[in-house]
């Protein structure tokens, strides 16, 4: 969906991003991750022109981006901004309707997209006519994901996009923002420098250093199979925790004991990470949860105990391969 | 001066007229050169947000208009734009420049750059930013540029008057030279009025919140328009010759007011400053002219003096005038003053005014070369018999005076000489004689009838047939009332006149301010 060769980007005598090449397919989401100053976001703009590069090519859909004038590309490839940079002089309404208006779309149809997306992101109607200022940060940064998603582009540019929310706020959104069903279609590239959110969010990640890409691949490529020191370090402050929100419950499903009485609670999927599991503890740490193998609809009710033994198990197997 | 004194409400009432159509102008002047400033300083301020290396030079030249005198910057138009409407609405526009550029520009670039981006991100156009994000977000801090450049403007409308451009100015102007306080406060308290209300509605059109600014940035435009309308440039039609007076030849019956009512002049008047008013008529902007009878001007810019053949300007011949104790503690005092007298003519005292205004030789120079050339100058004795005081008031005349009266005492006796030269205006001299300040100064007969005398009118028309009746008058009421003695006039007449260009009163056989009126009389 979107291919980048060999693309450079100096400022003064600055490599900003110095000859990378990777490409993105469609629906997946690409986390572009590193410390700042790496050159992720310069990385991210020059994807929709808004800086252009010294050299190389960045082609979306088997197109050459400079094909197109670049107002005409950007109108087709959502961005959402850390400050969420909403007009203050335009209501939510205003704000969400920018790209329609740009794109001339009819008012009606305008209007009835904008409250979809409202409902969608669970926001209340009665906001349509407020302005941003008197929403707060989590709120502001729905609206600016809906003025992103609006014309529906196939393709939603992200640079740190949660990064000015508080903790609680942005694992609440993070949830929502898998859960939504209009990003599930879309190639998503996401700037962070956040690795917990790079892992709970990315399909794949980029983890750049110096205006390189040093390592690309899937979360757990990352963690277990690291190219360098410089990957296993950037990892190593938060290993077991990124472990166990990649490890799944299918994954140690085989280590997991199938003697418990199967009690009449909610089930947990497998496709779930060992992280889920163990959250669901923290309600009732004395109890079993149940967990449901969706391909061989097999339920296993669990232990505290029993789900940290399965996962060392896992680990021992792992590095004995 | 023993009438009724007039209140100002009475004063307003009598003028309304006048008021009315001067506030009008003033409005008027305010935004039509506000309105060119925001056409010319709006993109400008625009511009050099995209290219900021011109900021730099573009604010520091506005800031440099800002910072000439007013006065001045009107002078500097005359050659270029004449007088009247054009120069005014330039030089005001000039110092609104400042403001709308510097706000417009600080408005842009404080725009959250987050904001703009986020609009570049969306697909607009560069216009698009500009008109959708920029200008809209920076319309509180533009308006307030704007507001700061609407009050300067109308402070600085009143100088218009200086080149016949009217506004309040006329009636401030015209108060303060004819030591008028209603007429000055007629001028003052509207043109403040304006300037606070003004400032007012802007300040809520600033305070307005977006949704409603969005329709007010929209009739903005033509209010300012209308606003501008108010100003009706003065005509030029009526008649074949302009005049230029100052205010308060205007306002005077030995001025404008005895033209019309003695002679039945009919002629095309504006009201300006003495300072651009000789400059104006020798760029041919004016025709006729009021002036001195000794000014250095005449010469400079080769105008002639109408006669007055109906002797509706009273006699100004210039006499020293001294305490009589100084007289009588400095024996010689008044032979040596005397030396002076009858020896200088108009056309000389025209030509010694003219080397020190024009030529800027120094005063000293003037005097010593002129009491050289009579055969009066006499080296300096050094003498310590006591000291003489000698005073005078801030004009060129004056200082030659000072200068000669001082060589003379110096060289023709044993007296020292102490001079307090450049003291303010009439009152002020006078006031510094009474009280002992000085000894003496040379003063105008003229201005001893009517600024300190203060004489009833009727007096003043009996005395105004000659000279010497108007000199006697004076003599013997100094001496009654103050103890101060007129010594003999030194010859010149420093009077009002009326002046026009030498060439053009040559071709038109203009004379006398008679042959003027039958010129503008006849078809």
């Amino acid at each position: 969906m979107i291919k980048v060769e060999h693309l450079v980007k100096t400022f003064g005598t600055t490599h900003a991003v110095d000859d990378i090449s990777f490409e993105v397919n469609e629906g997946e989401n690409m986390v572009l991750l590193g410390t700042s100053g790496c050159g992720k976001t310069t990385t991210l703009k020059m994807l929709n022109r808004l800086i252009e590069p010294d050299s190389g090519t960045i082609a979306i859909d088997g197109k050459n981006i400079l094909d197109q004038p670049a107002e005409n590309l950007r109108r087709g490839i959502g961005y959402v901004l850390q400050n969420n940079g909403l007009f203050p002089h335009y209501t939510v309404a205003e704000n969400i309707a920018i790209v329609p208006n740009l794109l001339k779309w009819d008012k009606a149809k305008t209007q009835k997209r904008v409250e979809e997306l409202l409902e969608k992101l669970h926001l209340d109607k009665n906001y349509l006519n407020v302005y941003p200022n008197e929403l707060s940060g989590g709120q502001q940064q729905r609206i600016g994901l809906a003025r992103a998603l609006v014309a529906d582009p196939l393709v939603l540019l992200m640079d740190e996009p949660f990064g000015a929310l508080d903790n609680v706020t942005r694992s609440k959104i993070h949830g929502e923002f898998l859960a939504l069903d209009e990003l599930k279609r879309k190639t998503i590239i996401m700037v962070t420098h956040d690795v917990q959110e790079a892992f709970e969010l990315a399909d794949r990640i980029a983890l750049m250093d110096k205006g390189k890409i040093v390592q690309i691949g899937s979360p757990a490529d990352l963690l277990f199979n690291p190219v360098n020191d410089f990957v296993r370090d950037f990892l190593k402050e938060q290993h077991l925790q990124l472990e166990f929100k990649t490890i799944k419950l299918s994954d140690v499903w085989e280590y997991l004991p199938d003697a418990g009485k199967k009690i009449n609670t909610s089930l947990v999927p497998a496709s779930s990470g060992v992280w889920e599991a163990l959250e669901n503890f923290k309600f009732y740490p004395r109890e079993n949860i149940n967990v449901l193998n969706q391909e061989n609809k097999e339920v296993k009710s669990i232990t505290f105990d029993q789900l940290m033994a399965a996962f060392s198990k896992f680990k021992n197997h792992q590095s004995h391969e | 001066m023993n009438e009724h004194q007039q209140t100002l409400w009475e004063f307003m009432q009598q003028q309304a007229d006048k008021l009315g159509v001067q506030t009008m102008q003033h409005i008027g002047l305010t935004f039509i050169s506000l309105f060119i400033a925001v056409l010319i300083g709006l993109p400008l301020g625009i511009y050099i947000t995209r290219k900021k290396q011109l900021s730099g030079i573009v604010l520091g030249v506005a800031g440099i208009l800002q910072t000439i005198p007013s006065i001045a910057l009107l002078g500097f138009m005359i050659p270029v734009l004449g007088i009247g409407a054009k120069p005014a609405i330039v030089a005001l526009l000039l110092y609104a420049l400042l403001p709308i550029i510097r706000n417009t520009y600080t408005g842009i670039t404080g725009v959250d750059a987050t904001v703009k981006e986020a609009a570049v991100a969306m697909g607009m156009s560069k216009w698009q930013v500009l008109f959708k994000v920029e200008l809209p977000l920076a319309m509180p801090v533009i308006l307030a540029g704007i507001r700061t450049a609407t009050v300067i403007n109308v402070g600085v409308a009143t100088l218009a008057s200086y080149i016949a451009a009217g506004g309040l100015g006329e009636f401030i102007f015209g108060g303060i030279s004819l030591n008028n306080t209603n007429m000055i406060l007629a001028g003052a308290i509207p043109a403040a009025i304006l300037a606070i209300l003004f400032d007012f509605l802007l300040s809520r059109l600033q305070k307005l919140n977006f949704k409603k600014i969005k329709g007010a940035v929209k009739v903005a435009p033509v209010l300012l328009l209308l606003l501008s309308g108010l100003y009706f440039i003065p005509s030029a039609y009526g008649s074949r010759l302009t005049a230029g007076f100052t205010p308060e030849f205007m306002g005077r019956q030995d001025g404008n007011l005895g033209l019309i009512s003695k002679y039945g002049l009919k002629i095309h008047t504006i009201v300006i400053n003495d300072a651009v008013m000789y400059k104006a008529a020798q760029e041919k902007e004016l025709d006729v002219i009021s002036g001195y009878s000794t000014d250095g001007r005449l010469k400079a810019y080769d105008l002639v003096v109408l006669d007055d053949d109906k002797k509706i300007f009273p006699p100004y011949y210039a006499a020293p005038i001294v305490r009589e104790d100084a007289l009588r503690k400095f024996p010689e005092l008044e032979k040596t003053l005397n030396l002076l007298a009858g020896t200088i003519t108009d056309s000389v005292m025209t030509e010694l005014n003219y080397r020190t205004d024009y030529l800027h030789q120094t005063p000293e120079r003037v005097a010593k070369d002129f009491l050289v050339s009579k055969k009066l100058y006499k080296p300096e004795r050094g003498g310590n018999e006591g000291i003489v005081r000698i005073g005078s008031k801030i004009f060129g005349e004056q200082y030659i005076l000072a200068s000669m009266y001082t060589m003379l005492i110096k060289g023709y006796t044993n007296y020292n000489v102490a001079t307090k030269t450049g003291l303010g205006g009439t009152k002020i001299v006078f006031d510094a004689m009474t009280n002992d300040q000085i000894d003496f100064y040379p003063e105008y007969t003229g201005t001893g009838l009517l600024a300190i005398l203060q004489a009833w009118p009727k007096t003043v028309t009996r005395l105004q047939v000659s000279k010497d009746s108007t000199y006697n008058y004076v003599q013997q009421e100094f001496a009654k009332r103050y103890q101060i003695k007129w010594l003999k006039p030194i010859g010149f007449n420093n009077a009002y006149a009326l002046m026009m260009r030498q060439k053009q009163a040559n071709e038109l056989h203009i004379k006398t301010i008679s042959d003027l009126k039958r010129f503008l009389d006849s078809k």
